[in-house]
């Protein structure tokens, strides 16, 4: 679970999120909202990138504060640019990057790496160059690179926003299947229907919370 | 110690070195030859950066121009361009951003377009003929004033290149992005 | 990223990075303090030697060295029409520097850029005692040639755009949305790599238990 207690967030002088306080138990979670709501703001706030200027957030009962790595380890994070989050030259290297950095034995890491390129269906692109890869199949690396590490929970920011219909439609099927507890920020209200929860931020406030098939409509309505 | 974002920026300029040789050069209108934008990248690594960073970008570079990777304008590179008659040029880069770097910080910290000028013109174009010139005279079998009179025909393009990284500089200082002692 | 790098079935080729890039060294501390002509012909027939030994095309290798070459000729054509005499003496020197370009040319083609890279991040553990620490050269070398291709997209990208808005002249319109670009993805990349566990203060020690 994660837990948020009177969360407040400014970034300098201005002010992000106000006052928030939620407790994360489901295994499917969509936070909704538009630009400037503060939705990735708080996406970044469950695994501790960003600390908030007053309040905790807990994950499994770990503080982002004091505990940054720990959780950080439980918490995956792929962000909406795979370009910016794909590190290493080629695909296989890329995949070992979170590895090392855990100091996984060698043997681990190779495992793990090529269990995920065949998962993912990456094989074929193992030693290529990641710039020479499509959007789609860039996303597809960045999202591995975090599975790879085996979190408990995935947080994903604009997953589709970049993609075209195909890939979208990939990418929407990978998180289906995902055992993990999966929390997306996101504009892409198909994706999130079958949700157990979505949340609608405006303004640093959640002004909406339930199941989907509530909050959408609110959602909708919202943005008139 | 080197942050991560340390670690990122210096990754970043030293790639965008790269970027800058694969771009085909820019006209000038009046200058006969086209300039390559790359030591106005070395400039600018110094200017924004700050010494250390910005010296270990270019460093970054001329690393991976020594590997093999063909990363000078023209494509070119390898151990064989850093020993020819040129090579001193190129060497001198990582020493040409710490010292632009060094002068940025202690005499140009706000958007001064005129003081990162003077800091581009003393790091990026003296220090690279310091550099360079020695290293064409001993390669060539030159003596070193001739070499120096060689190389002035490239000082227009320099101080022109100097001029537009004072101006960039200044326009990302302005905008507040990265103080230099970020 | 390939390079330059050549590829054949040579023993040159299978040689490590490290044999070739100290015997490159060597060679040409050597060659500098023969005298000139001596230096220029040793150099000039180990150049040929491994040329061969290597299986490359010689028409490729000099397509290499022309730059260099045409160069250093004009430079040297110039300086005999100007000095007369002494001409003799320039020549040698810059055979003997001829000579070593296209050795060290033929270590850059026979070389991966990755054995290369390994290499200078093997060298760099040496200076591990001044305070460089090996694994963040590492990572900056990796991130580094993962982002040429990227940062020369956004070069073009740029240049495009401001040509679009007919400002193609004014450079410092190129360069101001550039470094902006590059500022925020420092941003982004730098969350990215803590987000997957990348700590730096313990990158390149074994086991750490810091905090």
């Amino acid at each position: 679970m994660i837990e948020l207690r009177s969360i407040t967030h400014a970034y300098g002088e201005r002010p992000v999120l106000h006052d928030l306080s939620l407790r994360l138990t489901e295994r499917r979670i969509a936070i909704l909202g538009g630009n400037g709501s503060g939705k990735s703001t708080l996406a970044r706030l469950l695994n501790g990138l960003i600390l908030p200027t007053a309040g905790t957030v807990a994950v499994d009962g770990l503080d982002t504060r004091s505990d940054g790595r720990a959780v950080r380890q439980r918490v995956g994070f792929v962000f909406q640019n795979p370009d910016t989050q794909i590190v290493y030259p080629t695909v296989e290297e890329d995949l070992a990057f979170g590895l090392k950095a855990r100091k996984l034995p060698k043997d681990e890491i190779a495992r793990r790496v090529a269990g995920a390129l065949e998962r993912y269906g990456l094989d074929r692109y193992r030693h290529q160059p990641a710039h020479q890869m499509s959007g789609g199949e860039k996303q597809l690396l960045a999202i591995a690179g975090v599975l790879v590490l085996e979190p408990a929970y995935v947080i994903f920011d604009e997953p589709t926003t970049l993609l075209d219909l195909r890939n979208r439609r990939k990418v929407i099927e990978l998180l289906r299947g995902l055992p993990q507890t999966v929390i997306v920020v996101t504009h892409d209200l198909d994706m999130v229907r079958d949700f157990d929860r979505a949340l609608v931020l405006e303004d640093g406030r959640v002004v909406a919370d339930g199941p989907p098939a509530e909050t959408v409509p609110a959602y909708i309505e919202r943005l008139g | 110690m080197l942050s991560t974002r340390d670690l990122v920026l210096c990754a970043l300029f030293a790639a965008l070195l790269g970027g800058l040789g694969m771009a085909p050069p820019i006209p000038l209108g009046f200058l006969p030859v086209p300039v390559t934008a790359q030591t106005l990248g070395v400039m600018l690594a110094g200017t924004i950066l700050g010494a250390k960073r910005g010296g270990i970008a270019a460093l970054l570079f001329v690393m991976l121009v020594a590997a093999g990777l063909p990363l000078l304008a023209g494509g070119r590179g390898g151990i064989g361009v850093l020993m020819g008659p040129t090579g001193g040029f190129v060497l001198s880069w990582p020493v040409a951003a710490f010292v632009t770097g060094w002068l940025a910080e202690r005499f140009a910290t706000n958007a001064n377009p005129i003081r990162l000028f003077a800091v581009s013109v003393v790091g990026g174009i003296l220090v690279v003929y310091a550099g360079g010139i020695p290293w064409l005279s001993l390669v060539a079998g030159l003596p070193i004033e001739k070499a120096l009179f060689g190389s002035l025909a490239f000082v227009p393009g320099d101080l022109i290149k100097a001029g537009v990284a004072a101006v960039a500089a200044s326009g990302v200082r302005r905008a507040g992005i990265l103080p230099i002692h970020a | 990223m390939l390079g330059l790098y050549l590829h054949r079935e040579s023993p040159v080729h299978r040689l490590p990075a490290g044999a070739k890039l100290g015997g490159l060294l060597l060679v040409t501390v050597a060659v500098l303090a023969l005298p000139g002509a001596w230096g220029a012909l040793t150099a000039g027939l180990i150049g040929a030697a491994v040329l061969v030994a290597a299986r490359l095309p010689a028409g490729r290798v000099l397509a290499e060295l022309r730059a260099p070459v045409v160069m250093l000729t004009l430079l040297f054509g110039f300086q005999a029409l100007l000095a007369g005499g002494g001409w003799e003496e320039t020549a040698v020197a810059v055979a003997r520097f001829a000579a070593l370009i296209l050795l060290a040319t033929l270590v850059t083609l026979t070389t991966r850029v990755m054995d290369m890279v390994d290499l200078f991040e093997r060298l760099f553990g040496l200076l591990r005692p001044v305070g460089v620490n090996p694994a963040k050269m590492a990572l900056m070398l990796a991130l580094t040639i993962r982002f040429i291709p990227l940062l020369g997209e956004q070069v073009r990208e740029v240049r495009m755009a401001q040509r679009a808005r007919g400002v193609e002249r004014n450079i410092a319109a190129l360069f101001v949305p550039l470094l902006v670009k590059i500022l925020t993805m420092a941003d982004d990349l730098t969350a990215a790599l803590e987000a997957r566990g990348y700590d730096p203060a313990d990158a390149g020690t074994k086991n750490s238990t810091q905090r």
